[in-house]
């Protein structure tokens, strides 16, 4: 049996394609403009990878912010549910999952057969989102995946106090101005994006294990510093990026074998 | 009684001279990076406009965001009280008053005498600041100033997905790039200001009459906005320059401190 999920998000596009429950494809793009054609382009990759027609595919469902505009997919699930099913298939011993993404942040809980209980939201605020460690990279011009490593090179503790991204990148410049070395700061800014995250986190009482799925778990500083702000001890998942698109491939799968 | 009253805010820097509680002189400068330079610029200014020296000042008290940082100042004051004073000078019959400053807002209720009654800041957050309204216009490129004359002239205006700044940014890019009237846009970003205010003012209770001080009082198509959003009339400040507030609060404070008052 072969299934797809397509999880097109704020920055990028994310493609998984499933044969018998195991992953055959996983492609992840950046997202154009157009959801439509982020869409096509990531399936298409992710066929070719698979070397499989797109007319294999028994059934596609679709999901992220882009999720209304994908034209060819069988239907269409909330992010919440497909990061749910997709952490609870990669460790199934999870119970919380904060997924961190372009421009929002989760924290989902679920109950030991993989169901939601509660989640949290923010898409209100860019702080404690991917796109706060976007405008700072963007500002300090450096790559947003070597944001990692820069920040293991820190010796000195800064602090941000600001919580609003557009106070913090002036407060940023101040510090680039007083002389702060970049690691530092870049510490500093996981830090910041962290607590603020923690605090959405802590409104649904976290319980473990936690996992933290999205983009932003491939950041050693960040998946750190967010283990530190919430105090529990947060785990790895294989494939943090692809979460959202594997729990739509795995809901397509459960539909197709008549699972609810 | 000579006094003077200095306001070093994020983004400008006033000051005040008054005598018997009437306006000698006034300024509105740019702030420099350091406050201290600041305050000695718009003292020196209003002195230079009255052909008055600093020893003619019986007292000048300071306030705003650098106000600790003053060297001249005999006391500091805080914002709050500063503004609540200068408001119900501009209009004595103020009851609640919204001050938007380049990087907070605060709203504050005053009792008949003008006691403090109930306040609330917002400092923590750009929207609803006069940053917000910095950032879209430099994104639009266009001045600050010109943001209230264009949003007038506006017959669709947009709708902000947000509040927050950094996403409304981003709404707004899109809407330049896809060619809506640039009257529609800066209309938008007002009534997206303006939610935002009306949300905080409502959150202390209204009592009429309602007044803006601050740059942002300025612009109006915020106030018209802001009046939309409340279901209410906003007695608009002509006594004097709205964003003074805070300086000619300062400036009677002056008066108080230098009659032995405790402030």
């Amino acid at each position: 049996m072969i299934t797809a999920g397509c999880d097109i998000g704020s920055l990028t596009a994310k493609a998984v394609i499933l044969k018998d429950k195991k992953i055959i494809a996983r492609e992840i793009i950046r997202a154009t403009a157009r959801p439509e054609q982020s869409a096509l382009a990531v399936m298409e990759l992710a066929c070719a990878t698979a070397g499989i027609d797109m007319k294999n595919i028994e059934r596609l469902v679709g999901t992220g912010y882009g999720r209304k505009h994908i034209p060819f997919v069988n239907s269409v699930e909330s992010e919440i549910l497909c990061h749910a099913r997709g952490a609870f298939h990669q460790a199934p011993g999870t119970r919380t999952i904060i997924d961190i993404g372009g421009q929002d942040a989760k924290a989902i809980k679920i109950n030991n057969k993989g169901e939601v209980i509660r989640y949290v939201y923010n898409d209100r605020c860019a702080s404690g989102t991917g796109r706060f460690l976007e405008i700072i990279a963007d500002s300090l011009d450096i790559a947003l995946e070597d944001m990692g490593a820069l920040s293991q090179k820190s010796t000195e503790i800064l602090t941000i106090s600001n919580q609003c991204v557009v106070f913090a990148e002036t407060e940023i410049i101040s510090l680039i101005n007083e002389g702060k070395e970049i690691p530092d700061i870049i510490s500093a800014l996981h830090k910041a994006v962290a607590n603020r995250a923690a605090s959405l986190v802590r409104g649904i009482g976290p319980e473990p294990d936690a996992v933290m799925t999205g983009g932003v778990a491939k950041n050693s500083g960040m998946f750190a510093a967010l283990a530190e702000a919430l105090g529990i001890d947060l785990k790895p998942v294989a494939d943090p990026q692809i979460n959202g698109a594997l729990g739509a491939a795995l809901i397509a799968e459960d539909t197709l074998s008549g699972k609810k | 009684m000579i006094t003077a009253g200095i306001d070093v805010g994020s983004l400008t820097s006033k000051a005040v001279i008054m005598k018997d509680g009437k306006i000698l002189s006034s300024i509105i400068v740019k702030s420099k990076p350091r406050p201290w330079e600041s305050a000695d610029i718009v003292i020196n200014s209003t002195l230079e406009k009255t052909g008055l020296s600093m020893t003619d000042i019986i007292c000048c008290v300071g306030t705003g965001y650098g106000r600790d940082k003053i060297p001249f100042i005999k006391q500091a004051v805080s914002e709050i009280a500063c503004h609540a004073k200068g408001a119900r000078w501009l209009m004595p019959s103020a009851r609640t008053v919204l001050d938007i400053g380049g990087q907070d807002c605060k709203a504050m209720r005053l009792d008949e005498k003008g006691e403090m009654v109930k306040f609330i800041t917002n400092d923590k957050c750009a929207s609803g600041t006069g940053r917000f309204l910095e950032v879209m216009a430099k994104v639009m490129g266009v001045e600050l100033s010109d943001l209230g004359e264009l949003s007038i002239r506006s017959k669709n205006p947009v709708t902000l997905a947000s509040a927050c700044t950094v996403w409304a940014q981003a709404d707004v890019i899109q809407h330049l790039n896809e060619r809506t009237p640039i009257e529609d846009i800066a209309a938008g970003i007002n009534n997206a200001m303006a939610s935002r205010m009306s949300t905080l003012v409502s959150s202390i209770g209204i009592e009429r009459e309602v007044c803006m001080t601050g740059g942002v009082a300025k612009n109006s198509g915020v106030v018209t906005a802001l009046e939309k959003a409340l279901g209410i009339h906003i007695k608009r400040i002509r006594k004097d320059d709205p964003q003074l507030a805070g300086a000619i609060g300062a400036a009677l404070y002056a008066e108080a401190v230098s009659n032995g008052e405790r402030i």
